[in-house]
């Protein structure tokens, strides 16, 4: 045994890349498990702070059926957030209509008809787009949409649901495209080669198997892009002109959920019944956005699966 | 029948001169073929030879790629399929094609073989029928009858094969092209395919490319042998595998390349 130089203690043996395979290991360990710990840390801090208000001057009835919201009202705070949540839907689903279609036309084009650099281009194009701030947008709603939308429509306010609905189209369609070109990507190609070769035009090879094969995939990118709705604060805050309201048509001002909040949080006493209410409108918001992405995940899930 | 070139009925697919360009890449140089109406021609060769480009230009599907040139003329059934006039649809129905991998759609079984009627014909007729036909055709029909609307992409590899083959039939065309259709299949769903393809000689013209010398000896009438994109020996079947006329066709055959 002692002749051969391979001897057993060579198996016991710790190089330095033992040590830094263990040291990444845990590193990364760490780094994957903190950000489970702060999401859970936001959440419970956000459930504390809320559960407050929850707990004791909570009416869930007054609370989400009645429109008055007047927090700061010395004698008789109101707290209603009907309006907040239809001022919300309203911009939402405007946004959809207008991005469901500009999404929906751009991914086709870029997944299915162009090709080669023109591709590429267009690819970064909509990654640049999705990277604007969203101060950018709401400012672009203050100055550019809001003038536009008082000459062309004749109204006296133009910062309302039709101009939010169109800056967060605008915001949410780049987004919606990319995920939208995905799952037409994911439709594998001799699908279409298959459909091609029977004598379809490369219309009904969209319309009557790429578009059906993709189905989950673009219903994902919808939903996504309605948690991006309903998310969204600064530039619905700028470009909605923020005032309590029941809408009756697109012309009519709004507020939404995440706008109150921005705006109100720094002005309430901490612990207050009005610090409260927003933070109990923060966990409403954090339930519908997490019930949101998570049906988007499972069914974009479904996808990769099936 | 008849081997004069001049009673044109005879010949399904005639070419021309054919030269196809993949970009600057030379894939077939001077194909000159007649196909024999209502036979099973394989085509054999190397891998790269050409073969599955051949098959590819008839229906003119490489042209997909979007890089692919051509020169020549390939006529099915006296028409030019080239010719600028000429409409691809009207192709694509005339010449049905089936893949290496079985390619059902990831709709119903009945969706499926219902696709290319629905595409080429304005009238609906009775759709049942049609189904049952085509499935009957394929000897699926007891399979699969009892569910019908399940999906295709359901279904065993060699089920899945027959149904693409059986998705063809309700348009009615007149050459069917098949590329290894059975190489991603066991040798009992080989079998089974081959046993079907060899039922539908004479009602169609089937040209179909293989790696297996032993299913093109088996399984078809004419053999087309090509080398480096040009076509080396064209004969019978039983001929070329028995008295081989050109020297690389006796090599390829004999297992000394490829």
């Amino acid at each position: 045994m002692a002749e051969n130089p391979h001897s057993l203690d060579d198996f016991d043996r710790r190089t330095p890349d033992w040590y830094v395979d263990r040291l990444m290991q845990s590193l990364v360990f760490i780094g994957g498990f903190s950000a489970i710990v702060f999401i859970l840390g936001i959440f419970l801090f956000v459930a504390k702070e809320g559960l407050g208000f929850v707990t004791t001057d909570f009416d869930p009835v007054e609370f989400f059926t009645t429109e008055y919201w007047a927090p700061s009202d010395e004698d008789a705070p109101e707290f209603g957030i009907l309006a907040l949540i239809a001022g919300t839907a309203a911009v939402t689903g405007l946004a959809m209509l207008v991005a469901i279609p500009f999404a929906l036309g751009a991914a086709i084009y870029i997944g299915e008809f162009a090709t080669g650099k023109t591709r590429e281009f267009l690819k970064v194009l909509v990654e640049l787009l999705a990277a604007i701030p969203s101060v950018v947008w709401g400012f672009i709603g203050l100055s550019i949409m809001n003038p536009l939308i008082i000459a062309v429509f004749d109204v006296p306010v133009g910062l309302n649901v039709l101009n939010a609905g169109i800056i967060l189209g605008l915001m949410a369609a780049p987004i919606m495209t990319s995920i939208a070109e995905d799952a037409l990507k994911a439709v594998p190609d001799r699908y279409r080669e298959a459909a091609e070769a029977m004598g379809a035009t490369r219309w009904q090879v969209i319309v009557k198997v790429v578009l059906p094969a993709a189905k989950n995939g673009l219903l994902g990118a919808v939903l996504l892009g309605v948690g991006r709705g309903f998310g969204e604060t600064m530039a619905v805050l700028m470009a909605t002109g923020h005032s309590v309201n029941l809408p009756t048509s697109v012309f009519d001002s709004v507020r939404a959920l995440t706008a109150t909040i921005a705006a109100e949080l720094g002005e309430t006493a901490v612990g207050s019944e009005h610090y409260g209410a927003l933070f109990t409108i923060g966990i409403f918001l954090f339930l519908i956005t997490f019930v949101i992405n998570m049906t988007a995940d499972l069914i974009v899930r479904g996808v990769r699966k099936g | 029948m008849s081997k004069s070139p001049q009673s044109a009925v005879d010949f399904a697919i005639h070419t021309r001169a054919l030269n196809l360009w993949y970009g600057s890449f030379q894939a077939l140089f001077d194909v000159n073929l007649d196909i024999k109406q209502g036979m099973i021609t394989s085509l054999i060769g190397p891998s790269g030879c050409g073969k599955s480009t051949f098959l590819r230009s008839v229906n003119r599907i490489n042209e997909r790629l979007g890089y692919a040139r051509i020169e020549g003329a390939i006529e099915v059934m006296k028409r030019n399929v080239y010719d600028p006039e000429v409409e691809l649809i009207q192709v694509r129905k005339q010449v049905g094609m089936v893949f290496q991998r079985p390619n059902p759609l990831p709709i119903s079984i009945r969706d499926n073989i219902l696709f290319g009627h629905r595409l080429h014909s304005k009238s609906k007729g009775d759709e049942d029928d049609i189904v049952e036909e085509a499935l009957r055709k394929v000897l699926l029909w007891d399979k699969v009858k009892d569910r019908l609307k399940d999906k295709a992409t359901g279904l065993s590899l060699e089920e899945q094969q027959k149904l693409c083959i059986a998705r063809l039939l309700p348009v009615k065309p007149s050459v069917l092209l098949m590329d290894e259709p059975c190489s991603a299949l066991d040798p009992k769903g080989t079998e089974a395919v081959e046993e079907l393809i060899w039922e539908l000689r004479g009602e169609y013209t089937i040209l179909i490319v293989t790696h297996n010398m032993a299913q093109a000896r088996r399984a078809s009438e004419e053999c087309i042998f090509m080398l480096m994109g040009k076509v080396i020996e064209h004969s019978a079947t039983e001929e070329m595998f028995v008295t081989p006329a050109q020297a690389e066709t006796a090599d390829y055959i004999e297992g000394r390349y490829g």
